[in-house]
């Protein structure tokens, strides 16, 4: 084991709460990143300090919508983009919203699974 | 107010052979803003690792980037291994750390030639790559490319380097650590250098750290912070400290990377005199489950690769988090309120790796 | 002092002539581990297909019926993982690079198992260069 790491769950509606404990603490964020499990999509907030590393997990389900931490972390804008774009979150009140143009995609949310995209086809381009 | 324009920074930039484009917003010289975008390039690695064995998929992690292959590779077995409970032998463990931080020298050695090249110092950055070129030599001898390396894999690594090879490079790093003094002195003392590096893109420690800063850059701000410091590899028994700088511009990135060649070349010789004999790798069967957040510091910062498995061949998700993609908040700060003719510096500085973005 | 650090670099790259090689005239170097070409020995392949399904580039094809193995040299990225899964041990990599092409299709390059009982005459010819 090289190093310990923890990972705590909160909700939609906590995770502002959190983040911002975080932040006066003295945490450094270290990523954000998105998984498509199907039916839900797991988020994970990471943060540093000290060598210390804790993630916190939210999981929220397709086309639902949370806030964007990038208030809090001026930062999280890179992250928060990158996930609309490419797994399709939909994420409220990004400082920097490029609003689908972050990355060039030829299809709309290239990374969640296909049939859900074969399904609720938008056309985006 | 004077007239606001906007000039465009590349995608195709002579101090940047890489796709970012950068629209800079200008008041007469100063840059007032910089909106990055990136993906000319992308090219979705973390979605291919739904369709590849998790074991084979250590070469696709490999290409994400050319110049710290290596860490990249090392970074996903890391992260595997931790998933599967994997005890690495301590052999593999030190010859990945030998590699790590052949990969940092040449990385960095190549970073200030193409720095001297941004700043229109054409002798300095052929020098340095000179340099950089004996450093690859004792690469392709021991793996194979000057590269890629293509020598880790989970549960070790795929090749050895015996004794006397270890013998023979790290006498030859002395001897190659001289002449890198002699060029690296030119980046400290020189007037032109320092005239254009000096008091150029400012960054705070505070500053640095909020937004989420990596690697060279953040420690040229002051803030001691290495990823090798957890312990991961063979670092854990090796003595070394962060490099720090106090003052926070582009000279101070500089300095903290000459600094850092030199103490990888100080690790590869500690390296080399504790290394144990022993086997290079363990048998792997099976397949992980579960999840993990690997942490590497590369020559351009800490690198965060998340594996998460469901006890099948393929991954259910892979995901990499790149010192560059950390270091862009940082780059925009950095250009706001600077003149238009210090924006390569400042841009080179950071150290971007744009194939690194574009994973 | 501040000019002199270069100064002394420019000398001495003034008395040590090039770092560069005179190419054609003057041959690099290749280590014997530089990884360069991929090389079968197809007598003693058995047509597993190992090699050509854990190939990460897919640039090698195996027919076990007619007895071909074939590699698309462009496709070819190094690794050597074919040479490791190998249960034969008769690929191998060499530490020089395959010819120039100006056609992708020439790059594609197919060994053919000589169909028993007409082997002799290359292994005569094995055995002449050795
Ligand atoms: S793995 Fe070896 S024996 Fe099997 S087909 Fe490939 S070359 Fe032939
Ligand atoms: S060296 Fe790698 S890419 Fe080339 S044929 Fe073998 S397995 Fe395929």
């Amino acid at each position: 084991m090289i190093e310990e790491q923890t990972t705590i769950a909160v909700g939609k509606d906590e995770l502002l709460g959190t983040v911002s404990d975080f932040h006066s603490q003295g945490y450094r964020l270290v990523q954000i990143c998105c998984t498509a499990l199907g039916d839900t999509i797991e988020i994970h907030y990471s943060f540093d300090k000290d060598y210390r590393f804790t993630n916190l997990r939210l999981t929220v389900k397709p086309g639902e919508e949370i806030q964007s931490v990038s208030i809090i972390y001026w930062s999280a804008f890179a992250y928060e983009n990158e996930m609309s774009e490419l797994f399709g979150v939909k994420i409220r009140n990004i400082v920097v919203d490029y609003k689908g143009h972050f990355y060039r995609t030829a299809v709309a949310t290239p990374f969640v699974a296909t049939e859900t995209d074969e399904k609720n086809d938008t056309g985006k381009e | 107010m004077s007239q606001r324009n906007v000039i465009p920074f590349g995608p195709q930039h002579p101090v940047l052979p890489e796709p970012i484009h950068l629209d800079l917003v200008t008041e007469d010289e100063t840059v007032v803003e910089a909106i990055p975008s990136i993906g000319f390039v992308h090219r979705g690695l973390e979605k291919l690792v739904e369709k590849k064995d998790y074991q084979d998929f250590v070469y696709v992690a490999e290409r994400i980037c050319g110049i710290c292959s290596f860490m990249h590779g090392m970074t996903y077995c890391q992260a595997v291994e931790e998933v599967m409970g994997i005890a690495v032998p301590e052999r593999a463990l030190y010859l990945r750390t030998v590699w790590a931080e052949l990969s940092r020298v040449h990385s960095h050695l190549m970073w200030l030639g193409l720095a001297a090249d941004a700043f229109g110092f054409e002798s300095l950055f052929m020098n340095c790559w000179k340099l950089r070129e004996g450093i690859l030599d004792i690469i392709e001898a021991t793996t194979g490319g000057r590269v890629i390396f293509g020598s880790c894999k989970i549960g070790g690594v795929r090749r050895d380097i015996d004794g006397d090879t270890m013998k023979g490079i790290v006498e030859k790093l002395d001897r190659i650590a001289a002449e890198i003094r002699h060029t690296t002195d030119v980046f400290l003392n020189d007037y032109s250098v320092q005239h254009r590096l000096k008091e150029v893109g400012v960054m705070s420690g505070e500053e640095a750290y909020a937004l989420g800063t990596v690697g060279p850059v953040l420690r040229a701000s002051g803030v001691a912070m290495d990823a090798r410091k957890i312990g991961y590899a063979a670092y854990r028994n090796l003595k070394f400290e962060p490099v720090v700088e106090k003052s926070g511009d582009c000279h101070a990135r500089c300095r903290v990377r000459v600094r850092e060649i030199f103490q990888s070349i100080d690790l590869i010789g500690q390296a080399a005199r504790k290394m144990p004999e022993g086997e290079i790798a363990v048998k792997v069967t099976g397949a992980p489950s579960g999840e993990y957040f690997s942490r590497v510091e590369q020559p351009r910062g800490e690198v965060i690769y998340y594996v998460k498995a469901n006890g099948t061949k393929n991954l259910q998700r892979f995901r990499v988090r790149t010192p560059t993609f950390a270091n862009l908040p940082a780059m925009v700060r950095m250009l706001k309120g600077a003149s238009i003719a210090d924006v390569p510096n400042i841009i080179l500085t950071v150290d971007p790796c744009i194939s690194c973005i574009e994973r | 002092m501040g000019f002199l650090s270069m100064t002394r670099n420019i000398a001495q790259n003034l008395f040590e002539g090039p770092s560069t090689r005179r190419y054609p005239a003057v041959k690099r170097y290749y280590e014997p581990k530089s990884r360069g070409m991929i090389g079968i020995d197809i007598e003693a392949c058995i047509f597993c297909g190992l090699c050509s399904k854990r190939c990460p580039t897919g640039a090698l094809t195996v027919a076990k019926d007619r007895k071909e193995w074939e590699i698309d040299r462009l496709r070819c990225i190094f690794c050597g993982y074919c040479v490791e899964v190998c249960p034969k041990k008769c690929l191998s990599m060499a530490n020089h690079y395959s010819p120039c092409v100006t056609d992708r299709g020439d790059a594609i390059h197919l060994e053919k198992q000589a169909p028993k009982g007409t082997t002799e005459q290359p292994v005569e010819e094995k055995l002449e260069k050795e």
